[in-house]
């Protein structure tokens, strides 16, 4: 049987893009599965089969409250970024209505999400330190006699610069469905006699939910894996699990990080599979 | 005539007012912080007026050097920037046609962006420990970054083939153009405009990434890399003025991306 051009194309213009994600992606992940069997010795790894990086894992109390933090900071951030992102998605769509206008307003939206996650997470001392713009606002306003310690270097301003770094993740997609809808259906709602709030329930909400939840999957994983944030924001003092997993590479227990690594995946995959099962992913772009 | 604005549209106005000034506020605030004197700290009130801090950067530091990350940053972006547009439109293109195994190509985008950074960062550390390669920011950084970039422009190529016109090429076929033909002189053009956003992403993506390279970029800093470096033992507003800088180039970038997207799209319009 001869392979004919026509049915061999796709394979080869996949081909690059699919090779560099197994080399990158797969293989890499494949070795942490690996790793997370062998045994560590204090200074060094070893090759083998042990379940005792996972059951060490499985049976500490510290992991079960770190992995409880890591879904407390996912819960609230995703809460947040889309009680912002709703609103300012919803404006931009339905109550700008020139497309030029729309176009402006949404590029500069996007703009400091092109500019560096760190640099922007500094940016923030100016506001949240001991004598920053926050303080002295509350100070003089009598709202507090002593600055506040806690603005700066706590869960307020992890979560804070998370919502930050984050919610242009959750106002695109929700953009982007919002946009999708054919403006015809709500004219004709409201010839029916619908009130502003039922076209709101009846029509919006569950047309732009697939945007919600992609921008729900963005928010969490990211949320979950991070550790540049939290480090930097809670000053080392907050714990989560990516966190967690920074500092045993830190300190060479590759095995441990590796088991936490893999239950940190499957953790994080259960949560996309669950949003997923609510939306097709495929009909979105 | 436009119908009168409701009530709605000014309390949504002022909360997506109020929303730019979270965006921009504290970047604003650092660019104004280190405009200050010598004399400068880390918060308000400002202490004088120089670009005393803007100048530093390019000094030597106490605390590490700028000039070669930065290149290096630079270098590594234009080469994620080539490598991802020209990946994602063969990918792109290679996805309007159907095939078996289609879904399995979209998932492992989808999982290359959803899979947390650590994972990218620590499975590439271990993936070259043991072939006994070094890592270094041109070889394991670069891979990294790619599991970050590809999957955007390839997302985004699916969604500009989506919506091309098949029409077009049905025209140039038709006029005897061979595959390649039509793809260099009508396919190319018409996708130029998206093609600029995918590279302008691309770039800035692997520009400002700290997480995917944290562990794997070797002994040479990324800029980001050595910028984290330094928030832990700078108290000066010289971190700030690092900060301008590369937040000022980000924004040339973006211009500049702009820019050029309008001026293809109005020679687009025209021919």
């Amino acid at each position: 049987m001869r392979l004919r051009w026509p049915s061999l194309k796709p394979y080869l213009l996949i081909a690059p893009q699919t090779l560099i994600l197994l080399t990158f992606l797969i293989v890499p992940i494949g070795m942490i599965a690996v790793v997370s069997f062998w045994e560590f010795n204090g200074y060094a790894m070893s090759p083998a089969l042990s379940w005792a990086n996972y059951a060490s894992i499985f049976t500490s109390r510290v992991y079960l409250a770190t992995y409880l933090n890591t879904f407390k900071f996912a819960a609230i951030v995703w809460a947040v970024t889309l009680v912002i992102a709703y609103p300012i998605a919803y404006f931009l769509a339905f109550e700008i209505r020139s497309l030029r206008w729309q176009v402006f307003w949404f590029v500069l939206c996007t703009i400091p999400f092109f500019t560096s996650n760190i640099i922007r997470m500094i940016a923030w001392i100016p506001f949240l330190g001991r004598e920053g713009l926050l303080n002295q606002l509350l100070l003089s306003l009598g709202l507090i006699q002593e600055p506040l310690e806690i603005l700066l270097f706590s869960d307020f301003a992890v979560i804070l610069a998370l919502v930050h770094l984050y919610v242009l993740f959750m106002i695109v997609p929700i953009f982007n469905s919002l946009m999708r809808i054919d403006r015809q259906l709500i004219t004709a709602a409201q010839d029916a006699g619908a009130a502003g709030w039922q076209v709101l329930r009846e029509i919006i909400l569950p047309l732009s939910a697939p945007g919600v939840a992609i921008g729900s999957i963005f928010v969490v994983t990211m949320v979950m894996g991070e550790f540049t944030t939290i480090r930097l924001m809670s000053g080392g003092q907050a714990s989560a699990v990516g966190y967690a997993i920074r500092n045993q590479i830190g300190s060479l227990q590759y095995p441990l990080a590796a088991a936490n690594a893999v239950i940190l995946l499957v953790v994080t995959l259960t949560l996309v599979f669950g949003i997923l099962r609510t939306v097709d992913l495929r009909q979105e772009l | 005539m436009t119908p009168k604005r409701s009530l709605s549209f000014y309390i949504l106005a002022t909360f997506f007012g109020l929303f730019l000034l979270f965006l921009y506020g504290p970047i604003a605030a650092m660019m104004l912080l280190s405009l200050q004197g010598p004399e400068g700290s880390l918060t308000f009130p400002m202490q004088g007026w120089s670009f005393h801090w803007l100048q530093a950067v390019f000094q030597p530091q106490r605390v590490g050097e700028f000039v070669s990350p930065f290149w290096r940053s630079l270098t590594l972006g234009l080469v994620i920037m080539g490598v991802s547009v020209v990946v994602s439109v063969l990918a792109g293109l290679g996805f309007r046609q159907r095939f078996r195994g289609a879904q399995g190509v979209f998932y492992l985008a989808i999982a290359s962006l959803i899979v947390p950074s650590i994972l990218v960062s620590l499975g590439i550390g271990l993936f070259f420990e043991r072939l006994g390669w070094s890592v270094q920011w041109y070889n394991s950084a670069l891979g990294g970054h790619l599991t970050w970039t590809l999957p955007f422009a390839f997302l985004i190529m699916v969604g500009v083939f989506n919506r091309f016109n098949p029409v077009y090429e049905a025209a140039a076929r038709d006029l005897g153009a061979s595959d390649f033909q039509t793809f260099w002189q009508v396919v190319l053009p018409l996708i130029a405009p998206n093609l600029i956003g995918v590279a302008m992403l691309s770039f800035t993506l692997s520009y400002d990434e700290f997480n995917r390279t944290s562990l794997i970029s070797g002994e040479h800093n990324t800029l980001p890399l050595e910028i984290f470096g330094m928030t832990t033992n700078v108290t000066s507003p010289a971190i700030y003025a690092l900060g301008t800088l590369t937040t000022v180039f980000s924004f040339v970038v973006v211009g500049g991306a702009i820019a050029l997207w309008r001026w293809s799209d109005r020679r687009q319009s025209e021919s």
